[in-house]
């Protein structure tokens, strides 16, 4: 099975963690991801103006090569897939903008949201399923107390993310149950970690990542994981846990990636 | 004269007046500390046409778009959007950048993630 | 030739103000057959009628058109006053110019144009009505009354004072509702068990009342006065009759570890049980999910130490079938659930509850015996939060409701006020909106709880509780402090919304009472009809109408109470005239009406009929029983031949109408 893959920038630079082994996982649970050709960047922020057009065509851009292609759109990073599948829920109900979207990039065939588009989790929740994931584990991470970290991005606004439950999410844990590792459930992981805000006023995101962690640790968590490079950033600068991405917890459970945790 | 609480409620598609005034956006405001007016107050304010005391608050460019207070809202009011809106208003007239972006390197440290220096672009300044 | 009167009324200015009615009754007295139209201000009043009476009598009307409000408002009023001046109630036809015209048109030459349309249909339809005479149909003198609530056990003893039988069912293994699970009540603060369990022992040894506990309704048919309904009364694997409510089984039984819904899952009952001290039936009942016998075929303790021989493994469902002339719902409430409410931590901490829960763990025969103590480690809590509106008013979407549910409002100031004055040493804060306190002594209670009892009421609202070192961190707004207050609690109660309980949306289909979007039963005028749900015969008590606290859920009771007595005394009903009627020549007895009749109302007779050269031939064809036909139509569209018609409302009748607004 092929499915289309939007890495994005930061997984193509920092996050190459978090790239790689989602890839060679994936590759290893019989599902290649084949990097979309000629991507741009999504745009980072999904713009909440109405009237933003042109900040959102890149991810329309991305759509229409999936659409074209005939295979869902998988992404990895949190803001990636905020941006695509909020522009994808954008183009499918705001009949403006799917009017001046494909009056710029006049495709042969018009779009108006076609495409699925998943992230990662979702692959492994719907596609390959826990259950069978949890059967090709060679190196369960027992006795490991993770918190997951969702941030943001992921969950809000639910109505268009239709991710999980956005105040009890469960896929992360599910996920690390699934790897053999035993979830934390804190409050603060759905908390915002700073994001962007991180780079003119270091210390409030310093705090905000602290409140995550100090609340993990507190139920137990021994380290974080999550999909976001601007998360892992923020943590790792003011948060008291190790943080990792989620995709190096599972290829270290398939055997993938050498190491201790 | 620019007629900013229709501009603003144009820009964010949000209607003000679905706000009964519960506060729960302010409540699960994690940023409320960095902002000097809050969620509630910018629904309020555009609602009774204090839009430009808002522009001149610093606040719009610590909101962190975390969208707590939009998933909290029990009435569907989407403050954040109410909070770009502001923001837009602000960095869309001329010479209304909050960084430009030269200002921007001297902010980098050599492990920022690139999604956060897009974000932090489009978020300060015009068509970053 | 037909004589027909129309009757344009302005009703004030609600249909003067957009239609043109002088202009309509003009018009309209140009169509075929009208020999007189008029219009006035009110023909509903006195005038108005009189003014009817005398062009009937005067012109020899032989129909009359009434352009006004819906005939849902006075069909009735006009056909008494046909009626009287001696022309049969049936040739009577009204155009609704109000709600489908006036009302809903802002332009008044549309408006007006419309109404003329509306009115020119009236006169066809008319001109083809036929004389009708209302047959009866007797009464069944016995009600059932479905949910045993404090409203059901209400309008129950009522009907019973008055003489009539009456049957409860109820789902539960007790009767007595969530009154029985609420500690106090406002605004006097007495005991909840005090006032009802007086009231259930009366439901019990009223001879006119059968309590059905354990049970419920399967089956609807009939209507008005005759009504069947079957009930399946559940397997409690013991014998009602030979129990004595001893308990010794409750305490004997192995196994001790299921959630006990009585006490909303803060404590643990056995497979075998008696959901509390007071339960009317005082029976034990068997659950059949957990008891080893039923499950494995092991066990049989509560057979052993059982003296009274009340425990039958092998009890089965009982299907009961009973006929009734009225039947009320009272089905009441539930809160609704907190998982879309994560925000408050219901999930992730038990010291996060609800305030159904908070009533147990305040009363005395609750989990802690009266003592309030935090859920997760037992010990006194110091600093409670209590947070209103959870799930109410919200707009629409999956999560919460729309409404405001009326109650907690009154029960949170009660539960901060008795939590402050037991246990002076506590903080409590109320997070509110709004506080709502319309209704005798309301106010006064909430101020009380203020300004006596030092209650924090906090204008704004939690948006976050993090549970973090045995603490609550609750962060919420202060709106008219201008801060965000950050508080580290040992509780936190939500006051959940309410919604009807599940049962009742299955239960409205089987009555064919409509429901709002929310699931509360509809009622039948929102002002003056409110016990009463548009389907005759069925009449609504309590909180499945709408929320409601006990003063008016107890009120509402006795008043569906009055209205079903005032239908069992009588001893028929005049029926419906505009009945289903077969032309039996083009029936060709196919069963197609027979199957969409929902009130059982069609038979099949084989009948002679003449057939070519002197012969007869022997056809099964349709029969109506009119009293039991409803009139419903649907046996009309059913009919593949064409055979059936209603009365009144007449395929022919109905083109006419078409036909006149096409033309």
């Amino acid at each position: 099975m092929t499915y289309a893959y939007f890495p994005g920038c930061t997984l193509k630079t920092k996050a190459v963690d978090l790239d790689r082994w989602g890839r060679e996982s994936m590759e290893a649970l019989g599902i290649t991801l084949e990097e979309l050709p000629q991507w741009q960047c999504c745009g980072a922020v999904y713009p909440l103006a109405k009237d933003e057009i042109a900040s959102r065509l890149s991810a329309v851009r991305a759509l229409m090569a999936a659409r074209d292609q005939g295979t869902p759109l998988v992404t990895l990073c949190s803001a990636c897939h905020h941006v695509i599948k909020r522009a994808n829920c954008d183009i499918a109900e705001d009949e403006t903008f799917r009017s001046r979207a494909n009056a710029y990039l006049s495709p042969e065939t018009p779009y108006s949201g076609e495409a699925q588009v998943l992230h990662y989790l979702e692959v492994l929740r719907d596609v390959v399923g826990f259950d069978n994931l949890s059967r090709q584990v060679k190196n369960p991470l027992t006795g490991v107390k993770i918190g997951a970290y969702y941030g943001c991005l992921l969950l809000r606004p639910s109505r268009q993310m239709a991710f999980d439950d956005p105040e009890n999410p469960t896929i992360l844990e599910d996920f690390l149950r699934a790897i053999g590792a035993q979830p934390v459930i804190y409050a603060q992981r759905n908390e915002c970690c700073g994001g962007y805000v991180t780079l003119e006023n270091q210390g409030f995101a310093r705090s905000r990542a602290a409140a995550v962690a100090d609340n993990a640790a507190a139920q137990g968590a021994q380290m974080l994981t999550t999909a976001c490079p601007l998360c892992l950033y923020n943590l790792q600068q003011g948060g008291s846990l190790k943080t990792v991405y989620f995709t190096e917890l599972l290829a270290q459970a398939l055997g993938l990636k050498e190491g201790a945790l | 004269m620019t007629d900013w609480s229709s501009r603003v409620q144009e820009i964010s598609g949000v209607n003000p007046r679905k706000c009964m005034k519960c506060g729960k956006c302010t409540a699960a405001c994690p940023a409320y500390d960095q902002m000097e007016y809050h969620p509630h107050q910018f629904v309020d304010m555009v609602q009774t046409g204090r839009v430009e005391e808002l522009m001149a608050s610093k606040g719009i460019y610590t909101c962190l778009s975390c969208f707590a207070c939009v998933e909290r809202c029990p009435r569907n009011v989407q403050p954040s959007s109410i909070i770009e809106a502001v923001r837009l208003a602000v960095i869309r007239r001329q010479g209304g950048n909050h960084r430009k972006p030269d200002e921007i390197p001297a902010l980098l440290n050599e492990e920022l993630p690139q999604q956060a220096i897009t974000s932090a672009l489009r978020k300060y300044s015009k068509g970053g | 030739m037909q004589r027909i009167g129309v009757f344009v009324c302005w009703c004030g200015s609600n249909i003067a103000a957009t239609v043109d009615v002088e202009k309509v009754a003009r018009v309209l007295s140009q169509e075929p057959g009208v020999v007189y139209s008029t219009d006035y201000q009110y023909m509903c009043s006195q005038a108005g009628q009189e003014m009817i009476q005398e062009a009937i009598r005067e012109h020899r009307l032989t129909g009359v058109v009434i352009c006004s409000c819906s005939p849902r408002m006075h069909e009735a009023t006009f056909r008494k006053t046909v009626e009287k001046a001696g022309l049969n109630p049936y040739l009577l036809e009204i155009a609704n110019i109000r709600e489908h015209c006036s009302w809903i048109h802002k332009d008044k030459l549309t408006a007006t144009e419309k109404a003329v349309i509306l009115g020119r249909a009236a006169i066809a339809k008319v001109q083809l009505n036929a004389p009708l005479t209302a047959g009866k149909s007797p009464v069944t003198k016995r009600a059932l009354v479905i949910g045993g609530g404090i409203a059901g056990i209400q309008t129950a003893l009522d009907i019973a004072e008055a003489g009539f039988p009456v049957d409860i069912v109820e789902k539960k293994p007790t009767i007595g509702g969530k009154m029985t699970q609420i500690d106090k009540t406002f605004p006097t603060l007495d005991c909840a068990a005090c006032i009802l369990t007086p009231k259930m022992v009366d439901a019990a040894q009223n001879e006119n009342i059968d309590i059905l506990s354990y049970a419920q309704v399967e089956k609807i048919q009939g209507f008005v006065g005759n009504f069947t309904v079957t009930i399946r009364k559940k397997a409690r694997y013991v014998d009602e009759n030979k129990c004595t409510g001893c308990g010794l089984c409750t305490e004997k039984c192995p196994q001790k570890k299921i959630p006990n819904e009585f006490n909303l899952g803060l404590d643990n009952r056995r497979a075998i049980y008696i959901p509390f001290a007071q339960a009317v039936p005082k029976v034990a009942t068997i659950d059949p999910n957990h008891c080893a016998m039923l499950q494995k075929g092991k066990c049989g303790v509560c057979a052993k130490v059982c003296t009274a021989g009340a425990i039958d493994y092998k009890q089965q469902d009982q299907l009961i079938t009973r006929e009734y002339g009225a039947i009320v719902a009272a089905t009441g409430f539930e809160p609704i659930s907190m998982d879309k409410f994560d925000e408050f931590a219901y999930s992730q901490s038990p010291d996060v509850v609800t305030s159904l829960e908070f009533e147990r763990l305040m009363n005395a025969a609750g989990p802690t015996g009266g003592t309030l103590l935090r859920p997760s480690d037992g010990t006194h809590p110091h600093t409670l939060v209590f947070v209103q509106c959870v799930g109410s008013r919200c707009d629409g979407g999956e999560k919460g409701k729309s409404y405001c549910s009326k109650i907690c409002c009154m029960y949170t100031a009660k539960h901060a006020m008795l939590t402050r004055e037991k246990y002076p040493d506590t903080e409590v804060y109320v997070f509110y909106i709004d506080v709502r306190t319309p209704g005798k002594s309301f106010d006064e209670f909430y101020r009380r709880a203020v300004e006596e009892y030092g209650v924090h009421y906090i204008k704004g609202m939690v948006g976050k509780v993090t549970p973090q070192d045995g603490k609550l961190k609750v962060q919420a707004s202060d709106l008219l402090g201008g801060r965000q207050l950050h508080i580290d609690a040992d509780m936190v109660i939500l006051a959940a919304a309410i919604e009807p309980d599940k049962s009742a949306r299955p239960l409205a289909t089987m009555l064919t009472a409509s429901m709002d979007t929310n699931d509360f039963f509809t009622e039948a005028h929102p002002k003056l009809r409110p016990v009463e749900s548009p389907t005759a015969g069925v009449f609504l008590s309590g909180a499945c109408q709408g929320p409601k606290d006990i003063p008016e859920t107890v009120a509402q009771a006795s008043a569906a109470a009055a209205k079903v007595i005032g239908l069992l005394v009588k001893d028929s009903l005049t029926c419906n005239p505009c009945t289903a009627q077969p032309d039996e020549l083009m029936c060709n007895g196919c069963s197609s009406c027979e199957k969409v009749c929902p009130y059982g109302a069609i038979t099949y007779a084989d009948k002679p009929f003449r057939g070519p050269n002197r012969t007869t031939r022997i056809r099964r064809v349709a029969q109506v029983n009119p009293a039991v036909c409803q009139g419903c139509g649907a046996c009309t569209v059913a009919c593949p031949s064409g055979a059936m018609d209603l009365l009144g409302f007449s395929n022919k009748q109905i083109m006419a109408e078409v036909d006149a607004i096409c033309r």
